[in-house]
């Protein structure tokens, strides 16, 4: 990752982490810190959350202490995007499991990768998608008996 | 039970038909793992852990084993052959095993890399028989202090050596302890950080985060691009892949270097097999006649590293089986496989389950064997994998990973949380957080959480109980000194030229 994208995300990912660290520090002031019988539920995850704010406190103010360079520079979005691509395919496929099944969802997500992502003939991708989906009901739930989530048909 | 008497009593459980069988089965899918770019052990291990529910404990850690140090001799195939190394840990083989593939010689390079990975693999085994019963005996002084201090010092060195930057490290780490901490506390029955969830009652899966962390995240970021490198020529024939007489005699040295590095590094929590591939390599360069040549393809500058990153899975081990701390991400899987099984790692395990321990100790010995004589004349039919198209694999993956989170939980809940820490571990590796913290965090959380609510216990809620101890004080000044460095601009950048190196 190029120098200015890099600084960029620590600066954001230290906002992240900071806001994260508060939301614990917030939730754990809630619990028991201290006892009768010794140390509450809130004891511990105090200490870290306090720890977590003030670390990404120092990454963000350390970011903003240099200069500032140019907005993007040196990130390669359309690789991010091939990736986020394809875990939003991911996303859907899930998300179809209840109604299609593990076997179709993951044919159909094995077809966008092949046809989609790789740009691999639509054929090419048909008989990849058919063989992995029948080979992982094959493997996992005939032969293994793993229970796959099944779909309205029942597979 | 002596050292020899438990070695016997290893070889009868390992050398068993089933043991023997996962034994090979471990040793060929790390092969396999180690020579496809992309696939680590410790995604391979956490998509295949849910498998092992219905197994034998002693197959089980066997299986997973082999997979561990079995990857360790797949990776140097790429890297010699494609100048990619497989996995991290064979990074620096690149370096004169590619030269010496250009040069005509790589089957010599091949051949010395299995070699050097049989002999160093297999003297590592030997300290860890050797070292780990004592080490164990020490540890039974131990209590909550001690452990609370020895669980900081190993997640202290971890975030040492885990990336360029300390801060992001030791933040990984940090929310690895939050994640841990997900759930219903065990001493108070107070839900936390569940978002009103009944699905997280009972704490996120430590399977679901590696998964998602190493594979899913793996997964992604290889599918950001499109292109396959060029594979150089496999050499066919034993005869081919053979050394000769004359670079053994020249490797001496590397095979003696490379053991003993990858050893001493390996049983330091955060060392991990890529620092001991480096060092090795860096005093094999050192103390070379011919240091100059080093990069041109010196046969030295295969056997060192790769000698060295087999020796470190046997050092690795060590403090994972007698401490209960991992020191890398795969060995916190193995920790977790270990504690799904029911077992408790930690001074009580070897007498407690001698099974286990000389079991795997003796299946190590044999999976080496096994290794030797499927790398050397089987190299050309391993490197037909990367034939295998990456828009088949990826899927493959994909799929054997929502496999692994559903068979363990039955939950499309626990797919969900899969999804999202395949993203976070995306991120991670574009932001350049290291994942080994984070994934130790989780896996020593619970125990750290527990040891220091037990000490503050004993001592009616004093924290001097962690420094008036004299083994936890010496830990935790240690873990503060390394976490201080930073601070210390001298050592900083020691410690970042020895990243770099």
């Amino acid at each position: 990752m190029e120098e200015g994208s890099r600084r960029s995300g620590d600066l954001w990912s230290g906002v992240a982490l900071a806001l994260l660290g508060l939301y614990i520090v917030v939730q754990a002031w809630q619990w028991d810190y201290l006892g009768p019988e010794g140390p509450g539920a809130g004891f511990f995850p105090l200490w870290y959350g306090l720890a977590i704010l003030a670390l990404s406190l120092v990454l963000v103010v350390s970011n903003l202490r240099r200069r500032a360079p140019a907005a993007g520079a040196g990130v390669d979005w359309r690789r991010v995007g091939r990736a986020l691509s394809a875990w939003l395919a991911l996303v859907v496929a899930v998300a179809l499991f209840k109604v299609l099944g593990f076997v179709a969802g993951l044919a159909l997500l094995t077809y966008f990768v092949v046809a989609v992502m790789y740009r691999k003939p639509a054929a090419t991708a048909a008989i990849t998608a058919a063989a992995i989906g029948a080979g992982f009901y094959l493997v996992f739930d005939l032969a293994l008996g793993l229970p796959l989530p099944s779909g309205l048909l029942g597979f | 039970m002596d050292i020899v008497t438990g070695l016997l009593h290893g070889f009868a459980v390992a050398l068993a038909p089933a043991n023997l069988l996962w034994c090979f089965v471990g040793v060929f899918l790390g092969t396999v793992v180690g020579v496809l770019p992309g696939l680590g052990p410790p995604a391979t291990i956490a998509m295949l852990l849910p498998l092992t529910f219905s197994m034998s404990p002693a197959g089980a850690i066997i299986m997973l084993a082999g997979i561990y140090y079995g990857a360790k001799y797949g990776g140097s195939t790429t890297s010699i052959l494609l100048n990619v190394p497989g996995e991290s840990a064979s990074v620096v083989t690149c370096i004169d095993g590619y030269q010496m593939a250009r040069k005509g010689r790589p089957g010599a390079a091949l051949g010395i890399a299995a070699i050097a990975s049989f002999v160093a693999g297999t003297v590592g085994v030997v300290g860890l028989m050797l070292v780990a019963p004592p080490l164990a005996r020490f540890a039974l002084s131990f209590s909550s202090p001690e452990y609370f201090a020895l669980m900081s010092l190993g997640l202290a060195l971890v975030v040492l050596l885990a990336g360029r930057s300390m801060l992001k490290a030791l933040v990984a780490a940090l929310a690895g302890l939050w994640i841990a901490t997900v759930g219903t506390d065990p001493f108070s029955t107070t839900s936390r950080f569940t978002f009103g969830q009944l699905e997280l009652l009972s704490g996120i899966d430590f399977i679901v985060v590696a998964i998602g962390v190493f594979a899913l995240g793996e997964v992604l970021a290889n599918m950001e691009a499109r292109e396959d490198a060029p594979l150089l020529e496999v050499p066919r024939g034993l005869r081919n892949l053979l050394p000769t007489w004359q670079d053994l005699k020249d490797c001496r040295f590397a095979f003696i270097n490379g053991s003993v590095v990858g050893f001493l590094v390996g049983t330091l929590p955060g060392g991990g097999s890529t620092i001991a591939s480096f060092l090795s390599y860096g005093l094999e360069k050192a103390v070379s006649r011919r240091r100059d040549q080093f990069g041109t393809g010196v046969i030295e500058g295969v056997a060192a590293p790769e000698g060295a990153n087999n020796s470190e899975t046997g050092g690795a081990l060590v403090p994972l089986l007698t401490l209960g701390i991992p020191g890398s991400g795969t060995t916190a899987i193995l920790l977790a496989a270990l504690v799904l099984w029911g077992f408790k790692p930690g001074p009580l395990f070897i007498p407690e389950h001698p099974d286990l321990f000389w079991g795997l100790v003796a299946s190590m010995y044999i999976g080496n064997v096994m290794l030797l004589v499927l790398n050397l004349p089987l190299v050309p039919l391993f490197a037909q994998v990367l034939r295998l198209p990456v828009y088949v694999l990826y899927p493959l993956i994909l799929g054997v990973s929502m496999v692994g989170v559903y068979s363990a939980s039955g939950s499309l809940f626990d797919l969900g949380l899969l999804l999202a820490f395949g993203l976070l571990g995306y991120a991670m590796r574009k932001l350049d957080y290291p994942a080994a913290p984070l994934i130790l965090g989780l896996a020593l959380g619970a125990g750290m959480e527990r040891a220091l609510r037990q000490s503050l216990m004993m001592s009616q809620g004093s924290l001097s109980i962690l420094v008036s101890r004299p083994i936890s004080a010496a830990m935790l000044s240690l873990a503060l000194l390394i976490l201080s460095i930073p601070l210390f601009g001298k050592f900083n950048a020691w410690r970042l030229r020895a990243l770099e190196s």
